[in-house]
């Protein structure tokens, strides 16, 4: 509750500061730069190479990939990234398993390997930057939905 | 559930969005394991992707108000429970914390004022200035001076009210969408060889085909989930092969058996040779070629689609002509005779032996052959003629309209074909692949839509890059952009863009739900709900409707752009912007308001609110009194029903993952003009391509012509601009999310390090990227996913920071008026 107090007092900061000033600017994708002119572009970002796993946003959000993929080959030939994720490699390399819906063909039948349809991991997968993102997110977590709705009923 | 009202909902957006402002930490996990079922139990309801034309179904999860997760739907045809990285964060694009909640207008000292800088106003200061503004130019310059630009990401019905708002209300033809940069091409093509838009197959040719052609596209990150479906099939069936056609080397190469790097233009010279070895080789099918086939030689040096004193245009002998006479097979043979596998291989810089086994997938009898392609055909100065070289091909083996065999124009925004082509929200076009150009379209569309003879004009309107030019030089002076972000998209943004927006002469109005570059040209600037705030419908490539409810509210201020449409046309009567005539020999229609000639006219507000669906809300439908959506539709789907282009009932749609069309009797047609699934098709034929008066299709004798611009001393780079799998389009939206931010930040110029070593470039390097027309700043990338040959740099158009439609040179295909991003020639510069 008393987080929310706090939100709330920000909030009308915010909407007051807001309302006060005339902007010039307001493409929020391009701080202060006028559209005829260039900024210099930002520094090629790091990749991160972490190896620690982020919370998903929702259970079926495909993971992150905590660690960089440079050089990786991914073709019709060979999937470097099965070499760790793979069912029968991950005793060795300790690296997630491919998730169960990755064997399921078309038809949710499950096939003897990983289905071809999955094969291009990079198509949902994604490593991150150290890149610093322009503008927040506001998407809130089931979880903090499901506390403000039982706050709201008084459920336990 | 129960107990939580509308207005709760509101104030739990606010919490949210304030503990998320204020960098407070949102619980990573649940302390404990939450097992109360109205807790837990999360409301999943369908809705179509917000992104690419492959047009996936989504699962979307809503709770107390909020979309709280998103997935691929296990029960659509299309992505049977797939979605690529960005469909998988759908549920994030509506959050970005900029979201617009008032509209903004230039003032100085309480009043508008073209140099001032944005001020918070009410939507009725908003509209009340607008309708100003309308009102002096249609006074002072008539429907000419006044235009629209809108986009295949509106709904059907948001794309049908602005089409009519414009053609029927302000009696103006200048209204056209973004998918004028994106496949008018494709049309153009359609039309000139089977006289219907839209592809005849569908997308269980993938399931079907044993060869697969990428024309020019790069479907491993433009249209990831087709792509699976390749992936399967060539990977499942070892006989399968696919080849891949472009100007640089990039990640759909990964799959490719027979891969290709052509120089610029030159795919030409590689269909004609194709023809040709067909021809050569006795692979022509004869019986097909007789029965259902016409050929004709199409006019040729015909320009460049540039401003008339350009003398590039000035030297065309046949500018814009689209003109054609009839010849024979014979002749046809003759004419792509000199393009013979040297001369190609040769010109192209392709191998002779890859350009042989492409052209045999083709020849081969027992091979069916899918092609694909978007925007590497259709944005190119010759991109009518390109479609209609691959369907030459697809015409002469016979190989098309039947499972597998399918000649497919892959389009690239969710709606581009139920909205943009089957609405008809060109310049040029009606619903139905009716034209404004033609007398008895126009009576079909004053009749349906109930209004008098001579309402809609028959001239045809500026189409996109043509509305930049007449904003530039005065001629349109009030403009309004919806859900498009076209100050980034348009080529030559320095020369003709931006000065036509910033024109004191104009008044710009941008409707979106972010401030994006386009806003901040704008003169007004509408918050507007998005996606799943509103009920919309989408089509997509395959010719799939399909539907979604409201999901969730849009946040307080921000208004659908329907409502925006149908609440604007109030403000004028029709004594204000019809002529006199019109209205002395229709006494009915005077002092009436817009809206009640449009929008309460019988059709539109024909149901009521009480045949809504009971557990979703309608804002437009609440406000308007009748369910709008649904009138729209139904009035919409009469012109379509009984002439090849029939919808289902508006209510079907709702319950289904999407039929295609034609709809008849209940049942999709997945092949169309074949005589086992059409039933256009008449009586006992094999094949009827119904569209052209006697039911054949027709190939076309086109020559290769060089390209506009072409790298040289001072400029010695091809410039080919795209997109990445992790942003859509502008990246208006997924750059707000964090994830695919993060996974692709910043735009980069992709070049072979040969390329940058000989500039003494490293990789990551800052350089200026130059063209005739303006300049922009990167970083130079030599290790990417793009490897581009020597003598070409690769830039995406996603970053808002980095402009890449400063340098791009608006040159169109002279026939479908649609831009080439592909090539121009551009200098690197060390800075």
């Amino acid at each position: 509750m008393k987080r929310f107090a706090i939100g709330l007092a920000c909030a009308a900061l915010l909407v007051a500061a807001a309302a006060a000033a005339a902007q010039e600017h307001i493409a929020t994708m391009r701080p202060a730069t006028p559209l005829a002119e260039n900024g210099t572009p930002a520094p090629m970002p790091k990749p991160v190479n972490s190896d620690i796993r982020q919370v998903r946003n929702y259970p079926e959000q495909p993971p992150l990939i905590p660690h960089t993929i440079e050089g990786y080959q991914i073709d019709k030939n060979s999937n470097k990234c099965l070499s760790c994720h793979s069912r029968t490699a991950i005793e060795v390399s300790q690296a997630p398993m491919v998730s169960i819906t990755h064997f399921m063909n078309r038809d949710n039948q499950f096939l003897a390997s990983v289905t071809p349809r999955r094969y291009f991991c990079n198509q949902c997968h994604v490593p991150q930057t150290d890149a610093r993102p322009l503008v927040e997110n506001d998407f809130v977590d089931v979880d903090e939905v499901l506390e403000y709705v039982k706050s709201k009923e008084g459920a336990k | 559930m129960s107990g939580i009202s509308r207005r709760d909902v509101i104030k739990a957006q606010a919490v949210a969005a304030a503990a998320a402002a204020a960098g407070l930490p949102v619980p990573a996990a649940a302390q404990n394991l939450i097992t109360h079922a109205h807790l837990t139990d999360l409301k999943w309801s369908k809705a179509a992707c917000r992104f690419c034309g492959t047009g996936c179904s989504i699962m979307v999860a809503t709770k107390a108000g909020r979309v709280v997760a998103t997935h691929g739907d296990a029960e659509a045809e299309v992505n049977r429970g797939l979605n690529c990285v960005k469909g998988y964060f759908l549920s994030k694009i509506m959050y970005g914390k900029d979201r617009l909640t008032t509209p903004l207008l230039r003032k100085k000292n309480g009043k508008f004022d073209k140099d001032g800088d944005f001020e918070p106003v009410s939507w009725d200061e908003a509209f009340d200035i607008m309708a100003e503004k309308w009102k002096a130019t249609l006074k002072a310059k008539g429907p000419k001076a006044v235009g629209m630009f809108g986009s295949g990401q509106w709904t059907v019905w948001e794309g049908y009210a602005a089409s009519k708002l414009m053609k029927a209300g302000f009696r103006s033809n200048n209204i056209d969408p973004n998918a004028r940069h994106c496949m008018a091409s494709a049309v153009v093509g359609f039309i000139r060889a089977f006289g219907i838009d839209e592809p005849m197959g569908c997308y269980d040719d993938f399931e079907n085909a044993d060869a697969f052609v990428l024309w020019g596209s790069n479907m491993a990150e433009m249209h990831p989930i087709l792509w699976t479906r390749i992936a399967d099939r060539r990977l499942s069936h070892p006989h399968v092969k696919v080849a891949v056609l472009s100007t640089f080397e990039h990640r759909s190469f990964d799959l490719a058996d027979i891969p290709g790097v052509f120089v610029p233009q030159t795919d030409l010279i590689i269909a004609n040779y194709i023809a040709n070895h067909i021809i050569q080789s006795g692979a022509v099918n004869e019986e097909f070629v007789s029965n259902h086939v016409n050929f004709r030689k199409g006019a040729q040096d015909i320009g460049y689609g540039l401003r008339p004193e350009n003398p590039l245009e000035a030297a065309a002998a046949n500018a814009g002509s689209g003109d054609s006479e009839p010849m024979s097979l014979e002749e046809f043979a003759e004419f792509v005779k000199p393009y013979t596998l040297d001369f190609a291989a040769e010109k192209s810089g392709v191998s002779k032996e890859r350009l042989q086994q492409i052209a045999e997938l083709y020849a081969d009898p027992d091979t069916k052959v899918m092609s694909l392609w978007t925007m590497g055909v259709n944005q190119h100065t010759r991109g009518v003629w390109m479609n209609n070289l691959i369907y030459n091909i697809h015409l002469l083996t016979g190989k098309i309209a039947q499972p597998g065999n399918s000649p497919f124009s892959l389009t690239g925004q969710p709606s581009a074909c139920g909205t943009a082509r089957e609405v008809g929200t060109f310049a040029h076009r009606l619903p139905a692949d009716l034209v404004v150009s033609n007398p008895e379209h126009r009576a079909t569309a004053e009749k349906i839509w109930k209004l008098p003879a001579g309402t809609v004009p028959e001239w045809i309107g500026a189409h996109a890059v043509l509305q930049n030019r007449k904003l530039k030089d005065g001629e349109i002076n009030c403009y309004w952009v919806q859900v498009n972000n076209n100050m980034q998209a348009a080529p030559n943004m320095m020369e003709e863009g931006l000065p036509g927006y910033r024109n004191p002469e104009n008044f710009i109005v941008v409707s979106d739900a972010y401030p994006t570059v386009t806003a901040e040209a704008a003169d007004l600037v509408l918050p507007t709900a998005m996606w799943v705030e509103k009920e919309g419908a989408y089509g997509n490539a395959e010719r799939r409707t399909q539907f979604w409810h409201q999901l969730v509210d849009a946040p307080e201020g921000a208004m659908s752009d329907l409502w925006q449409l149908v609440e604007f046309s109030k403000r004028f009567t029709t004594d204000e912007v019809w002529p006199p005539e019109l209205l002395a020999d229709n006494p009915d229609y005077k002092g009436k308001t817009l809206y009640e000639v449009l929008f309460e006219n019988g059709n539109v507000n024909a149901f009521p609110n009480s045949e809504r669906a009971e557990d979703y809300e309608n804002r437009e439908s609440d406000e308007f009194g009748f369910y709008i959506q649904k009138g729209l539709f139904e009035e919409y789907a009469q012109f379509g029903r009984g002439h090849g282009h029939d919808l289902a009932d508006f209510d079907t749609y709702h319950q289904v993952r999407g039929l295609r069309w034609p709809v008849v009797d209940g049942k999709e047609t997945r092949w169309r003009y074949n005589g086992k699934y059409d039933p256009y098709v008449k009586e006992g034929a094999a094949f009827d391509f119904y569209g052209k008066p006697d039911g054949k299709a027709v190939a076309f004798a086109l020559p290769f012509e060089p390209p506009a611009e072409i790298p040289d001393e001072e400029y010695p780079f091809w410039l080919s601009t795209g997109r990445v799998l992790e942003h859509w389009h502008s990246g208006s939206m997924t750059q707000r999310v964090p994830e695919l931010y993060k996974a692709v930040p910043d735009a980069l110029c992709y070049m072979h390090p040969d390329d940058a070593e000989a500039l003494g470039l490293r990789r990551g390097a800052e350089v200026r990227i130059k063209s005739r027309r303006g300049e922009i700043l990167t970083r130079v990338e030599t290790r990417g996913r793009n490897k581009p040959p020597k003598g070409l740099i690769f830039v995406p158009w996603f970053d808002a920071r980095q402009l890449i439609n400063k340098v791009t040179l608006d040159a169109t295909d002279p026939l479908s008026k649609q831009t080439d991003f592909k090539k121009c020639a551009v200098r690197v510069e060390a800075v």
